[in-house]
């Protein structure tokens, strides 16, 4: 994307293909994204709503395990998985990906089990997976925009081992980081944007305005729009409507591919949080239900299905996408019912990579403390 | 750590002993350890062509170039924030603070995420990251310029923390914390900079291995006091030593090396031959790491402590503007005010 392209986005509306009710948007001013989406085939497309509709049958059925107290908490993720989908198909084998924490579409997408997620918010692990064999998927990041960082490092690492910028962009590696609204205002949203812009680093900062950071709306984290902000900072930006995944792909494809080459990008994908922040939350005390309804009839996953219905796709193949999803969700409850707890030892193994007379001193002493009540128990 | 890794630094190293001062010792370690792996570079402000404002990357900038010496927008968060993302992609930076007082924009990128990655990710992901700071006080510098700020890092699992106090330590401990596979906290003693000593050459001087920066040693041996310190501290508690001695009192200096972990067995075996116990920081008193060792002492020395451990330390006030800082630093003869009340008992 050139710096001209850029101007030509600071539009009032963000970069859109699919109209709510699944109609494509064929304008002089969105044919270089029509050119782009037309990569994906109408079975890309398939596959993409068969995406989102696991990921929404997911969510709602970590959501019950949550209110029957299997889980200490779940983040929902409902309402956005037309900007995920998007930015995940977007997304090459090579790339590597820096989530926040509601990335559950990125996370499946890259092969990480529905249990793997469902492990961090029942309490056994901290990290949830082996990013190293979760192709290029690293774990989640709990305290906000910390991974802007992360991510810009390892995206400064790509470029000093000369693993892009070579033009082949099937094999020039790049960085994907999420984040949201309310992590846009923290200093580590700023400094990860000051250095990949300092060190031309091969990152794309994807950031979902969903429009609530908890109870905090998202007119309150910004004067301007967050895209124009990236600008500021020297980074390539665009904003698109995050709730139609054709654009969401697009806008990604060809911001990462410039990010591959050397110019760190920036996407504000306009999005809701059609549900609560987190199972502890309750957004009926800070938004009106008229708002949550507005954005119910821009659902992504609607959305998608009535362009595929356009395509010529069948009921039978979209509610067999949902039998499919239906049946993850119960044996993800299934094997979540029927897993193990944490050992002891988790607690010490693995604070320090070579040994540290503290820790293992403390290990031993639990071992033996809990070794008194022998045969008691 | 291979053996062969060993041999390729024990090849780098001096041949024979040199006298030069810790500045130029932390600054010979950079270089070599640069030399040794290529995945070694080093992010900082103004560590480039100037060199660092004390000049301890001095010339290392023209030797490595901009890709391995990184001067770095000055914002501290982002610099250890993205040295822990290059260090997932296998590079091992080397961090440059400024001064003591510019840690804190950092704070949370170290103790929330540098010093939790590792259990985080199950020991899969390693993080050899190094942050030097010069710190403690003794320069007359403006505020923010001389703290102490060592308890807020030893007190954080995941870390360690590690000051040298001579030039000989300033470059083997150096060269160890590169090596570490672990985050290591460099406290580097700012007003002994330019204090001169012998480096030796490897293996004779360098305690093998990562564990070697992690013993504390007996700087001067002693039969009825035992003083413990570390950094700038361990010259203050020398001096005291000499001055003890011309009135008649032995006293046993430990220069305690690591803050985390602490290496008790020197220290606890000290006690036990001496029954009294002093320990000195610049740092405030409370809550502290000379707070752990008196408690530690008094666990595992209890039978023969003749006098309980006493601290000195600065005082539990924000460190005071220049003029008053001789004030607020213990010196030798706070030192020995401990030394006579613990004699006292």
């Amino acid at each position: 994307m050139t710096r001209a392209d850029a101007r030509a986005d600071e539009a009032t509306e963000p970069i859109r293909l699919l109209d709510p009710d699944g109609s494509l948007v064929e304008s002089d001013a969105n044919a270089e994204w029509r050119e782009l989406a037309a990569q994906l085939s109408t079975d890309d497309r398939l596959a993409m709503h068969g995406e989102m509709l696991r990921t929404r049958r997911f969510d709602i059925e970590a959501g019950h395990l949550q209110r029957q107290g299997k889980l200490g908490l779940w983040v929902p993720s409902i309402g956005q998985e037309g900007a995920q989908v998007g930015a995940a198909w977007a997304s090459r084998e090579q790339d590597t990906i820096f989530p926040s924490y509601r990335e559950h579409l990125i996370a499946l997408h890259r092969g990480v089990d529905m249990l793997q997620i469902i492990d961090i918010f029942r309490g056994a692990v901290h990290g949830g997976w082996d990013p190293l064999e979760t192709r290029g998927m690293r774990i989640y990041s709990l305290v906000i925009a910390t991974h802007a960082l992360h991510s810009t490092g390892y995206a400064m690492g790509i470029r000093l081992d000369r693993a892009c910028g070579t033009g082949d962009a099937s094999r020039d590696e790049a960085v994907m980081a999420f984040y949201g609204d309310g992590a846009a205002s923290q200093g580590d949203a700023s400094e990860g944007l000051v250095f990949a812009a300092s060190y031309d680093a091969p990152i794309v900062f994807f950031v979902q305005n969903n429009k609530w950071a908890i109870s905090v709306p998202s007119t309150r984290q910004s004067r301007t729009p967050l895209h124009e902000r990236a600008r500021g900072f020297g980074l390539d930006a665009a904003w698109v409507d995050g709730n139609d995944p054709l654009a969401s792909f697009a806008v990604t494809r060809r911001m990462l591919d410039a990010a591959r080459q050397g110019r760190p990008g920036y996407v504000e994908a306009d999005t809701y949080r059609m549900g609560a922040h987190t199972t502890s939350d309750d957004p009926t005390r800070y938004r009106p239900s008229e708002e949550e309804e507005a954005w119910r009839r821009r659902d992504p996953i609607a959305r998608l299905a009535a362009h595929l219905r356009e395509l010529g796709v069948d009921d039978a193949a979209l509610a067999a996408q949902d039998a499919e999803a239906t049946d993850l969700a119960a044996d993800m409850r299934r094997r979540t019912l029927a897993a193990g707890t944490a050992a002891s030892d988790d607690i010490f193994d693995h604070v320090y990579s070579e040994p540290h007379p503290l820790v293992l001193e403390q290990k031993r002493a639990l071992a033996e403390f809990e070794a008194g009540f022998g045969g008691e128990s | 750590m291979t053996s062969d890794t060993q041999a390729e630094q024990v090849q780098a190293a001096p041949a024979a002993s040199v006298t030069m001062p810790i500045a130029k010792a932390l600054n010979a370690a950079l270089r070599e350890a640069m030399r040794a792996d290529d995945r070694v570079l080093l992010m900082g402000e103004d560590i480039g062509p100037l060199g660092g404002v004390f000049r301890i990357t001095d010339g290392l900038h023209a030797e490595f170039g901009e890709h391995r010496v990184l001067d770095t927008p000055l914002a501290e968060s982002g610099i250890i924030g993205t040295a822990i993302g290059l260090a997932m992609r296998g590079y091992r930076p080397v961090i440059e603070i400024q001064f003591d007082g510019f840690v804190y924009p950092g704070f949370d990128q170290i103790v929330s995420q540098l010093a939790k990655m590792t259990a985080r990710h199950r020991g899969r992901v390693s993080m050899p990251i190094v942050i030097r700071i010069p710190y403690g006080g003794h320069i007359g510098a403006v505020e923010h310029h001389q703290e102490s700020p060592e308890a807020y890092f030893a007190h954080t699992a995941g870390l360690r923390v590690v000051s040298p106090s001579t030039a000989n330590d300033a470059h083997w401990m150096l060269r160890q914390a590169i090596e570490s596979d672990d985050p290591v906290i460099f406290l580097e003693p700012k007003s002994k900079y330019w204090s001169k000593g012998e480096v030796l050459p490897a293996p004779a001087a360098r305690l093998q291995g990562v564990s070697g920066m992690h013993r504390a040693v007996v700087a001067k041996p002693g039969s009825d006091v035992t003083l413990i310190g570390h950094g700038a501290m361990v010259h203050v508690l020398l001096q005291a030593a000499l001055i003890a001695e011309g009135e008649g009192t032995s006293c046993e200096v430990v220069d305690l090396r690591s803050l985390s972990p602490i290496d008790w067995a020197p220290l606890v075996e000290s006690a036990q031959r001496t029954g009294r116990v002093i320990v000195a920081q610049e740092a405030p008193g409370h809550v502290s790491v000379g707070s752990e060792i008196a408690a530690t002492i008094a666990e595992r020395a209890f039978y023969s402590l003749e006098a309980p451990v006493l601290r000195v330390s600065g005082f539990d006030t924000p460190f005071p503007p220049a003029q008053l800082e001789d004030i607020y630093l213990p010196d030798a003869d706070r030192v020995l005010d401990a030394v006579d009340r613990s004699l006292a008992y």
